[in-house]
């Protein structure tokens, strides 16, 4: 090629999400408890492929992830992709950021799209508690490890003779924080309690939340965004017929160290569910070339994270402070938005981060503001339900959320929604988008 | 599922004791695969009516060996009857009995087929009375065959020749391996509409269809033909049956749909999806049925009510969306049963469902045809599906080889085959028709 042609800067191009799928989540150890996270991936890859005719198609690429992963979910995306109507020819990564993994995936799509590298993108992910992986211990890895190495049977002999009973047991992986032992739910108790939410708060969030996302059931909401998988066809988690009483009714799960200040209950916080999403997002002229819809422009995302190690914030509080962020780099405030999809993680976290939002010391001191960020309109918070009634398998919820923010935006024909959802390690991912 | 029998006396030993035991031995039935030739052998084209020379020309440009005298000893593909200038029932005897006196050379999977004029538009009660009895004789030669042969009818209406696109189409199609299990069945062509396609083996080229039902069975099976035919299309079923529709979605390289189609609005919402999806709407598959079966008298108004609502309620107003919605040359086929012409202990409401369709179509198909388009129905009789398989194995085997003259039952591709055929633009000059998919089942006509 001749050395004097300049290629152009390109500029800045609209990601627009034109739809999404998942599989209905199921609690833990229910109805998916043989499927792997593979299975759970490529049926909500094929139910999307099969919503858009995507058959034979080659995607620009495809991102996602899980949390709780096997060691033989290597290259997890990918191999889920080659069981898939897709063509092999589309490529595929993980990604890996806790219960941030399926936002992280779909905005870095948002980028690629955005900068002109790709045109079309597959964004989600997939969690299974059911099927968690299990290692053997580290004195069996040991010994096994010396046992592959082996080359002569008196070695194999010598490194199997280290071999003890006590080497059986398997080494299950825990909900604690590596760093403090925790459990998220005892981090998110000490969190719930410092900003003084109440345990009837809480308990008429998460009301509300079964009660929004029945209701999207019945206006058949959910029709064009999800696939049924192994027989359900509705989220497992969700109760219909709960009531403040029967909330009410639970004894504390979490921050039992709390004794009678122990306000998180199983009917407050979200259950562990199985369970996969995805994101299809594409160029305008991708969308237009291929007759399908345009839901909503994927606008901005920002990370962020927080010292929670050493107590200085609390674990699931950094979107709290990615938000403001978000904000000043686009030039709105914490009002210029139509909803608010802010992850149930626990009801105890979005009441924490609506709590700091508006407590003007936290704005002040911890983001650096004039002023605070101020209150929402909480009739625009999850209105079609969240993780506390659909459930919340870890990777999967940011292709939930996106999806179903993308459609309530483009039904309402204007305006913009913000998301927010924490993760494990005291990080969280925040976005913007904007009804097209 | 499958029909065990069947393929036990086919092979070895089994057949051979089937035969010396004089058990009821049925064919396995020639179906249509793509570059098949069209008949099995030379076709004998009996009768010298006004027809019978273009009929002629018509099989001759097909490439099929034409006898117009049957020679001594040769095996037939077919035998083609132009009964269409009968006047009186004495006009009837030469030609049936020399189609009667080949009948015993008609190869395996051949086919007998008249050409006649209907008998209610005849002058005379002589006129109606041969015209009638044609369909007397031309079923009861049907029972005689064996080997999969059927025997079937194409009824020209007033001034209409062969050289209508839907007589040669529904000549086509008769005599092909896609009417495999159309046996005793008279196509009536109404008018001289229709096209016929560019290309034979992908007549539904550039068409958008949408196929309601379709996550699995019949549904799934018109999905796969009208895709091997050449079509897009848009498969629909109730959200919970969404990951069956997903993979029948994916095989046809189609969109799914999720969509309760007794909502209100769905007729609304399919025309919006083909229109921007696919950028239009040509063929509407009203296949998705559902039964409740009960002695009427035990039956409940639930029962009563949601078979009603699905079967025929729901295709009223969804063909009321698409009137409105303006869609040019919209071509409809609606699922019947002959549950709904002969009635069946048990399915009072089922039978007032599909016969309520055959009802609809014929008095749709004018407010269709002012659009370009039309509307039919196929009423299959008993079919090999999921459905079927839960009834009684006694029950089955009555119903699949004692009724019908091909002395099986049906398969979903069987259906789906005439619904191809119905939605093709070649089948224009078809409309308000109801078409039987049945082997010649006993039940009803």
């Amino acid at each position: 090629m001749a050395n004097n042609t300049q290629v152009p800067p390109r500029g800045i191009r609209p990601a627009v999400v034109i739809g999404g799928n998942r599989i209905p989540f199921a609690r833990s150890g229910g109805a998916y408890a043989k499927a792997s996270n593979q299975d759970m991936l490529t049926a909500a890859l094929d139910g999307l492929v099969a919503r858009f005719g995507l058959q034979g198609q080659r995607i620009g690429a495809v991102a996602g992830g899980a949390v709780l992963k096997h060691a033989k979910d290597f290259n997890l995306v990918r191999e889920s992709v080659l069981g898939t109507a897709l063509s092999p020819d589309t490529p595929a990564y993980d990604v890996q950021m806790a219960c941030a993994t399926g936002m992280e995936a779909i905005g870095s799509l948002a980028n690629k799209i955005m900068l002109g590298q790709i045109e079309s993108g597959i964004g989600g992910g997939v969690d299974t508690t059911s099927d968690a992986p299990i290692a053997v211990s580290e004195g069996l890895r040991s010994i096994l490890l010396d046992l592959s190495r082996a080359r002569s049977a008196g070695a194999r002999l010598s490194a199997l003779s280290k071999f003890r009973p006590r080497d059986l047991a398997p080494d299950a992986p825990g909900t604690g924080e590596p760093r403090t032992g925790l459990s998220m739910g005892d981090h998110q108790a000490l969190t719930t309690r410092a900003w003084n939410i109440t345990r009837q708060a809480q308990d008429e969030l998460a009301l509300a939340s079964h009660q929004n996302l029945a209701a999207a059931y019945d206006r058949h909401f959910f029709d064009d965004l999800m696939t049924p998988y192994r027989g359900v066809a509705r989220d497992t988690n969700l109760r219909a017929d709960t009531t403040a009483q029967k909330l009410a009714k639970l004894k504390p799960a979490f921050g039992k160290s709390l004794g009678e200040a122990a306000t998180m209950t199983a009917g407050n916080s979200t259950p562990l569910t199985d369970g996969a999403s995805v994101v299809l997002l594409g160029s305008e002229d991708y969308a237009r070339a291929n007759d399908l819809p345009m839901l909503a422009n994927f606008v901005d995302f920002e990370a962020g994270a927080v010292d929670f190690v050493k107590g200085a914030e609390g674990l699931l509080m950094a979107p709290a402070y990615a938000v403001p962020r978000l904000l000043a780099r686009n030039g709105l405030t914490l009002q210029d938005f139509d909803f608010y999809e802010i992850h149930e993680a626990f009801a105890g976290t979005v009441l924490s981060t609506l709590a700091a939002w508006e407590d003007s010391d936290f704005c002040q001191n911890k983001l650096g503001l004039d002023a605070p960020l101020g209150s929402i309109d909480r009739t625009k918070l999850n209105v079609n339900g969240s993780s506390l009634a659909a459930g919340h398998p870890f990777a999967a919820t940011g292709g939930r959320i996106v999806a179903t923010l993308a459609k309530l935006l483009h039904e309402k024909g204007s305006g913009r929604g913000l998301i927010s959802v924490c993760a494990a390690g005291g990080q969280g991912v925040v976005a913007i988008l904007e009804a097209r | 599922m499958a029909d065990k029998y069947l393929e036990l006396v086919n092979h070895g030993g089994p057949k051979k004791l089937a035969k010396a035991l004089g058990l009821p031995r049925p064919a396995i039935l020639r179906r249509y695969t793509s570059g098949d030739p069209l008949i099995p052998g030379p076709l004998l084209l009996l009768g010298d009516s006004a027809q019978a020379s273009a009929a002629s020309e018509l099989l001759l440009g097909w490439g099929l060996d034409v006898r117009r005298h049957a020679l001594a000893g040769e095996k037939l593909g077919a035998i083609v009857l132009m009964l269409d200038d009968a006047a009186t029932p004495a006009d009837l005897s030469e030609p049936m009995l020399a189609a009667g006196a080949a009948l015993r050379r008609l190869l395996p999977g051949g086919r007998v087929l008249s050409f006649s004029r209907p008998a209610a538009e005849a002058d005379t009660p002589g006129s109606a009375a041969v015209r009638q009895g044609i369909d007397g004789a031309v079923r009861s030669l049907g029972r005689e065959l064996r080997g999969g042969a059927t025997a079937n009818g194409v009824v020209l209406h007033a001034g209409l020749g062969i050289d209508a696109p839907s007589a040669a189409a529904a000549l086509r199609f008769l005599l092909s391996g896609r009417s495999a299990y159309v046996d005793g069945q008279f196509l009536h062509v109404d008018s001289d509409a229709g096209v016929l396609p560019v290309d034979g083996e992908k007549p539904l080229a550039g068409k958008v269809a949408v196929v309601t039902g379709a996550a699995r069975g019949i549904g799934a099976a018109i999905a796969r033909t009208l895709h091997r035919d050449g079509a897009t299309v848009v498969v629909v079923d109730v959200p919970a049956a969404g990951d069956a529709l997903a993979k029948v979605a994916n095989e046809v390289r189609g969109t799914a749909l999720q969509l309760d189609i007794t909502r209100p609005d769905a007729g609304r919402v399919i025309v919006e999806h083909a229109r921007s999806r696919h950028g239009s709407l040509d063929i509407v598959i009203h296949n998705a049925g559902i039964t409740r079966d009960k002695l009427l008298a035990n039956m409940d108004a639930a029962r009563w009510d949601s078979v009603i609502a699905v079967n025929l309620e729901s295709q009223l107003r969804m063909n009321d969306a698409f009137l409105a919605a303006g869609l040019p040359g919209l071509r409809i086929v609606s699922l019947a049963s002959t549950s709904g012409i002969a009635g069946n202990r048990g399915q009072a409401n089922y039978a007032a469902s599909k016969g309520g369709v055959i009802g609809m179509v014929a008095a749709s198909a004018q407010a269709f045809a002012r659009a370009g388009g039309g509307i039919n129905a196929v009423a299959p009789g008993f079919i090999e599906t999921d459905m079927t398989a839960r009834i009684p194995l006694a029950t089955r085997t009555v119903a699949r080889m004692l009724m019908p003259s091909l002395m099986q039952g049906g398969l979903p591709l069987d259906v789906a085959e005439a619904i191809g055929f119905l939605a093709s633009d070649a089948a224009a000059g078809i409309n308000g028709r109801t078409l039987r998919v049945c082997g010649q089942s006993l039940v009803g006509a």
